[in-house]
């Protein structure tokens, strides 16, 4: 157990939370690779035995085993309830959560992400040293795996195009009733291009202008990393691949099978070939992009807005105002981050539901010694008030304990960066996270300055430049550290200068020309992808993987044994490590104590990780995948605002009996920005004449009804109903003077019958002056 | 509810810009602005009129800057500082960045230069700034629980924002400074479709309609190559901030076109400083700028380097941009006195000059000679070029934004009196606006749109939401196939959604008032519903019998056998169809049209059948019944009905 545990947490100076270990040349069973904290807690399904039912007749569709059933239009459902459904609970940070809700009659998709993870089942692009077509086919291996499983050899990766795999559960909805698509992250957005692109697809997509601009750039970049696999297999066939085959399926190692057709086996329908370069572009147009906390109104009844996370630049929670509720979409969130704006819990006040989205839960492990986190408040003495509570608990949500934890591990990092390079090694950084990029620059250039070394920093990526120069032009996007040196007019990170000092060199691929001139070893070198099967780090870690002095440097929650798998014997050093990604678990009670929403939609599998105290006045419901769950709205009736000038003309009767004013009331109906507003009508001017009531009550007395006729000069006889007539209980006045009339009289009913309309009109006046009616 | 707007400055003048608005209770103070032509207290507002006591923290709920000029924004290290308000001030980004430039600037050329008392220090800058909230376009920003404010683009200079502000349910926008048309770095001003009870716009160029900029540019662009061409120097007098970088990216576009390799100078540091901050906030510049951020930023000057003074008597053309303005001072007015004598120099002066500079002098006349005081004297033998770039929307893009937004009532101020009485009447009469133009310390009154808020049942929306349908059949003879010779009539179904909320007010003591629909207003007040309905039986001639054919009836009775009802009522549609339009419906036993219900009556003493004495025409009885929403109509009919025949056909 190399260096295992060594950094644990538990260790008397509290080791930041990295572990180290040199890879032994061998894959040796009794060789782990790498002993982390967080043991892979969010892969949990992947590395176990498979539970579910494995298809094992190729006759068997996965696609026919379901758990949803296809959702029927939730148009006619009644509207009090909404609807959710959680269509994937995502993987780690570059794999986020996806759900649909209903709404207000709308049907709203947050984000759409790819499994990115799926990609380690396809080898990468064999270099001609690597290449060897005497490789045993995995048709023959297979025999033997089968008997007694073993560690998987490299040979069994899948060598074709790598396909990508979607979220499965959203092909079974229909794309063209998507109303709305809410993207919270530029990880969220990677798989839009699928969807944007299908025939009758009419969704808008509300993106914040950074994610749109970085989701666009990660986009550009995968397509761009997939086209080497393209030369290299040459066109794609038409029709499923190969390797999709179920005989081909069947033979593949367990731990592949499982991420192919995932726990349940019908996960086969997910996965695509990558969108190209114009479906990146198609989906960018159909984008609409936001600011903060810029409202935007979608169909007059939703009021849409983004508040930032604090994950990464640009990253966003949505709340969305209904006429009959308001949702905050609260996905993987940091309080305090150091280069990203931090997150604006204050904005999701006021929500009555909150669906609760963060399934990064950093501190699973930490699960073990506590067993589960109770409010840390509820512990204190009751005899704090509510609002000390509070205090209390937004105390403990800014505590900066976080942000200096990963500060800490930050410079462990370095501290293991500056040790390779010393020892004459290189090395390899292929982290997917902007923040994290963004800081290691400066905090590794500071150690070299420090340390007087001289060791170029390169940043290979086709779109690092551009995404480089982005940064430092959006200071509304960053904390608050950075944007005080907007004030002060320095720029917000320091790889401008880096490069202005020729520090930090910046290619977009690693035959660039102008790469080979400068380059020198050792060195530093940052390059997608992390899945290590695309892009420059795939060149970069062959050259490097032999070399014992050399140090790659991975992210915790990623199967290092898989990911390394097509680079044994690796003598290179690894250091994995996990960053911040979300809220910490024992924060989630105090963060809703403040937000007190009247309902939580909460994971179920965080369900035993966080208890609640009953003083909570918060119903919660647990959501697990691919379940739909009705929530109900607190609200019956909505509000409807009537402009003041047409208030001003109601006639108001008031009820004698009550002290109930009641009044007609007529107008243009609208509903803009989530509100029922009544307008003064163009037809103010007849509305404005007293019309006759339309509705009466009460029952008429014949006597008053004759003596007021009489005033009238109408003169008339009251004939009792005789047995003619259908209904027995009708009395009838005959009117003869002016004209010949008649009323007829029932319990409930009047009618008059009048020669012509003068007389007929003076009757009804007499009938409505004795009745109550509006 | 009403709206109470304060103007401390720029009513009928330009300078020292700021209002004080009251909506629903909520004072906002837009602007704190300073009057550069005055050097006594008229150069700030008069603060004593917001609040007797002086305290401003109560009186006044938060500051908007709406951009970083100094008649905007110069008097408000005085009123934090000075005065003490210590509230919540808003800004853009840009305006928060760029704000302390312009007022230490100005603060060390009143200080350094003139050697006056400082009315705030470098630390009162400093302080003051740190108090201010810098907010993103179209963000939201809740003040308080019921003060909502949020910025829009403006275009004019960098970070140039107008500002909404909403309490309760009264709204209202203060533009500050804006340009309807986007020039070489900035965009034009963007705002949504608000409802708004109040505009409060600038009306600098009130009566004024420009011409493209683009000739104007030419000309520019044309003297300045024409000057380094002979080996002449340039000078442009500029402040650091806006201009210089308009210009900068226009000469530098210029200078790359035509492979020119004259060098352009800034003078000061102040200027380089001011670009690395247009460079990091490029994204509020125009989209074309803006797109440059990746490859090249537009404000990375390839030909522009900073200048030494050494270099002034250098020999050789160059083009230099040199601090302040309007040549009141300071390096500008250094350089100004040594190439003012040779004519082959050339001074272009940007924008407007204030009277009593060396600026407003050479732009009024052409001297020959200027006494920059008692003692010195310089001869100006230089060619002059002024050039008419503002900032500000004409008085077009002012009318396109009142109508744009169509608010309630609109306030001018930043003009000048005479040409806001002008444009008021515009706005008066060309948009039906109530429009005013207060002049300093005056108050304008308005009321502002106040809902009733009342709870609403289900059924009342959904009757509301109802597509009310009117189908109107136009038979239109389409004449331009008249040469076809085939006069094809077609018929033309209009139809129309008229969609009309009616409903029913519940107002109760002590209860939130209630809307309903008409149906469950009974069930709401525990009542029973009473019919009232309108009978008549109505004759309808059916004249000679012998000559419709086919039918034989009983003639003896004067009335029909139930046999034939049904080819009656169908006649009797057919005739109402002709005159009524498309809204009478035949249900096989009855007519309809709303609530008029029409069925043969086959009774022979019927109770609704008024007319007295035998029939002298052979006719056929059809009961009406309505109610007495439509009483109009069923008249209408009944009179029809009585008049026709329906033998004839």
């Amino acid at each position: 157990m190399a260096g295992a545990g060594a950094y644990g947490r538990k260790s008397a100076h509290s080791q930041p939370n990295c572990s180290k270990s040199g890879l032994g040349p061998g894959p040796g069973p009794d060789q782990p690779i790498i002993t982390c904290r967080l043991l892979r807690s969010l892969f949990t399904p992947l590395i176990q035995t498979l539970r579910g039912p494995i298809l094992s007749s190729s006759s068997t569709s996965p696609l026919i085993q379901r758990r949803v059933e296809r959702p029927r239009s939730t148009r006619s459902l009644p509207s009090v309830y909404m609807k959710f459904t959680c269509l994937s609970k995502g993987g780690n940070f570059y794999f986020p959560p996806c759900h649909i809700i209903t709404v207000s009659g709308f049907r709203i998709l947050l984000d759409c992400p790819l499994d990115l993870s799926s990609l380690m089942i396809f080898s990468p692009i064999p270099t001609h040293a690597f290449s060897n077509p005497e490789l045993p086919s995995p048709d023959s291996v297979d025999q033997k795996r089968q008997k007694h499983e073993r560690p998987i050899d490299s040979s069994e990766l899948i060598r074709a195009q790598p396909w990508f795999k979607t979220v499965t559960s959203l092909h079974l909805w229909n794309v063209p009733f998507i109303d709305v698509v809410l993207i919270s992250s530029p990880m969220g957005m990677l798989g839009l291009p699928f969807l944007s692109r299908v025939n009758g697809f009419r969704a808008k997509i509300y993106v914040t202008e950074v994610t749109a601009r970085i989701g666009q750039l990660l986009m550009e970049d995968l397509v761009l990393m997939n086209k080497e696999f393209r030369q290299f297999y040459g066109c794609e066939e038409s029709g499923l691949p190969q390797w999709m085959n179920w005989e081909k399926l069947e033979s593949l190692p367990s731990l592949f099978r499982e991420i192919v057709l995932g726990e349940d086996g019908v996960e086969l329908g997910g996965w695509m070939p990558l969108y190209s370069a114009d479906d990146v572009k198609g989906c960018m147009q159909k984008v609409h992009t936001l600011k903060y906390a810029q409202e935007v109104c979608y169909n007059g009844t939703l009021i849409i807005k983004a508040v930032s996370s604090g994950l990464e630049i640009g990253t966003c929670n949505w709340t969305i105002n209904g006429p009959k509720r308001n949702i905050a979409c609260l996905s993987s969130s940091i309080f305090n981050s150091s280069h990203a704006m931090n997150f604006d819990y204050h904005a999701l006040r006021g929500n009555d539901l909150i669906i609760y989205s963060d399934l990064s839960s950093p501190v699973l492990e930490d699960v073990k010694d506590n067993s589960c986190y109770s409010a840390p408040t509820s512990q204190k003495s009751s005899t704090l008030s509510a609002d000390n509570d509070q205090e209390a608990s937004a105390e403990l949500l800014l505590s900066t304990s976080e942000s200096l934890e990963e500060m800490e591990k930050l410079n462990f990092i370095c501290s293991c960066i500056i040790d390779s390079v010393k020892a004459g090694g290189s090395v390899l950084i292929p982290i997917g996270r902007l923040g994290i990029i963004l800081q290691l620059l400066e905090l590794i250039s500071l150690s070299l300055e420090a340390s007087s070394l001289k060791v170029p920093i390169f940043i290979i990526s086709s779109v690092a430049e551009e995404l480089l120069a982005f940064t430092n032009i959006i200071p509304e996007w960053l904390c608050k550290q950075r944007q005080e040196k907007l004030f002060s007019g320095e720029p917000f990170f320091a790889h401008t200068q880096l490069i202005k000092e020729k520090k930090l060199h910046v290619f977009p691929a690693v035959h660039s020309p102008n790469l080979l001139k400068i380059w020198q070893e050792p060195c530093i070198a940052f390059s997608p992808h992390w899945s290590l099967r695309l892009g420059p780090v795939v060149h970069l870690l062959r050259r490097w993987s032999g070399d014992e002095n050399s140090l790659l440097i991975m992210e915790e929650g990623v199967d290092a044994d898989l990911a390394l798998l097509p680079f044994k014997p690796m003598a290179m050093k690894v250091l994995q490590c996990s960053f911040l990604s979300g809220i910490k678990l024992q924060k989630v009670q105090p963060l809703l104590k403040i937000l007190q929403p009247k309902f939580v939609l909460f994971p179920e599998d965080l369900r035993q990780l966080v208890s609640y105290s009953d003083t909570n006045s918060h119903a919660f419901f647990y959501y697990c995948e691919n379940e739909t769950l009705p929530v109900p709205s607190l609200k019956n009736s909505s509000e409807l605002e009537i402009a003041a000038d047409l208030v001003s003309l109601i006639h108001c009767r008031r009820l004698t009996a009550e002290s109930i004013g009641i009044g007609r009331l007529k107008g243009d109906f609208s509903v803009t920005h989530g509100k029922h507003q009544l307008h003064s009508g163009s037809e103010q001017a007849d509305s404005s004449q007293s019309r006759p009531p339309l509705l009466h009550w009460g029952s008429l007395d014949l006597e008053r009804l004759l003596a007021v006729l009489e005033k009238m000069g109408i003169r008339g006889s009251v004939e009792q109903g005789n047995s003619d007539t259908d209904s027995e209980n009708a009395r009838v006045v005959h009117v003869y003077e002016p004209n010949k009339a008649l009323i007829e009289v029932r319990e409930n009913s009047t009618i008059i019958s009048a020669s012509n309309e003068s007389l007929s009109s003076l009757i009804f006046e007499a009938v409505d002056g004795i009745l109550s009616g509006l | 509810m009403a709206i109470e707007c304060l103007v401390l400055g720029a009513g009928q003048e330009v300078g020292k810009s700021c209002a004080v608005v009251t909506i629903n209770g909520k004072r906002i103070m837009f602007d704190c602005g300073m009057h550069m032509g005055y050097l006594d207290h008229r150069r700030f507002p008069d603060f004593s009129l917001i609040s007797k006591s002086a305290d401003f923290n109560t009186a006044i709920d938060c500051i908007v800057i709406t951009h970083f000029h100094l008649d905007h924004v110069g008097a408000l290290p005085y009123f934090t500082e000075v005065c003490g308000y210590s509230g919540p001030i808003y800004m853009t980004y840009p305006t928060k960045a760029l704000s302390p430039l312009m007022l230490e600037d100005y603060r060390k050329v009143m200080v350094d230069r003139r050697g006056e008392q400082e009315l705030f220090s470098n630390d009162d800058i400093m302080k003051c700034m740190k108090k201010v909230i810098a907010v993103d376009l179209k963000q939201t920003v809740q003040v308080d629980k019921d003060l909502q404010i949020r910025a829009y683009y403006a275009g004019h200079v960098l970070g140039a924002a107008m500002f909404y502000a909403k309490v309760g349910d009264a709204a209202m926008v203060y533009t500050g400074d804006y340009n309807m048309t986007p020039d070489r770095h900035l965009g034009a001003a963007q705002i949504d479709r608000l409802q708004l009870d109040l505009l409060i716009t600038e009306s600098t160029y009130a009566t004024t309609v420009r011409d493209s900029k683009y000739a104007r540019e030419r000309e520019f662009l044309k003297a300045v190559h024409k000057c380094v061409a002979d080996g002449g120097k340039v000078l442009i007098p500029t402040f650091a901030l806006g201009r210089a970088q308009e210009l900068c990216i226009l000469l530098d576009n210029y200078w790359e076109r035509m492979n020119l390799k004259v060098p352009i100078y800034f003078s000061a540091g102040l200027t380089i400083q001011a670009n690395m901050y247009y460079k990091m906030l490029i994204s509020w510049t125009n989209q074309r700028v803006k797109e440059t951020y990746a490859t090249h930023n537009a404000f990375d000057f390839k030909n522009v380097r900073s200048f030494d003074r050494s270099l002034i008597n250098a020999p050789g053309p160059c083009v230099l941009f040199a601090t302040p303005g309007m040549i009141s001072g300071g390096f500008s007015l250094e350089v100004f006195k040594l190439w003012a004598p040779s004519e082959m120099n050339l001074v272009t002066l940007p924008g407007y000059c204030l009277a009593g500079t060396i600026g407003h002098k050479l732009t009024t006349g052409k001297p020959t000679k200027i006494d920059l005081d008692k003692d010195i004297q310089i001869s100006v033998r230089c060619q002059i070029h002024q050039l008419s770039f503002s900032p500000h929307t004409d008085a077009k893009g002012i009318m396109d934004l009142v109508k744009f937004l169509s608010p309630k009532h609109v306030i001018l101020v930043h003009g000048e009196k005479p040409k806001m009485a002008s444009l008021k009447g515009k706005i008066e009469s060309d948009l039906g606006i109530q429009c005013y133009y207060p002049a300093n310390n005056d108050t304008v009154c308005i009321p502002s749109t106040c809902w009733l808020k009342a709870d609403t049942s289900k059924t009342f929306i959904r009757s509301s939401l109802n597509p009310n349908f009117k189908f109107v059949k136009t038979i239109s003879e389409d004449k331009s196939n008249l040469v076809s010779k085939e006069t094809e009539a077609t018929s033309v179904l209009q139809v129309h959604d008229e969609r009309v909320a009616e409903g029913i007010l519940i107002v109760e003591k002590s209860k939130k008032a209630k809307v309903v629909h008409q149906n469950e207003l009974l069930l709401m007040i525990g009542k029973d519903k009473h019919d009232v309905q309108f009978a008549y039986c109505c004759p309808v001639q059916i004249g000679n019998l012998e000559r419709t054919k086919g039918m034989d009836f009983a003639l003896s009775k004067n009335v029909v056998s139930t046999s034939d009802e049904c080819s009656w009522l169908h006649l009797l549609f057919a005739k109402l169809a002709t005159k009524l339009g498309g809204n009478i419906q035949d249900f096989g036993q009855h007519l309809q049209v709303d609530s008029i219900h029409i069925s043969v009556c086959l009774k022979d003493i019927c109770p609704y059948r008024t007319t007295d004495g035998p029939q002298k025409e052979p006719a056929v009885f059809f009961c009406c019944t309505w109610s007495v929403a439509d009483v109009n109509l069923a008249w209408e009919i009944i009179s029809i009905m009585e008049n026709l025949d329906l033998s004839i056909i």
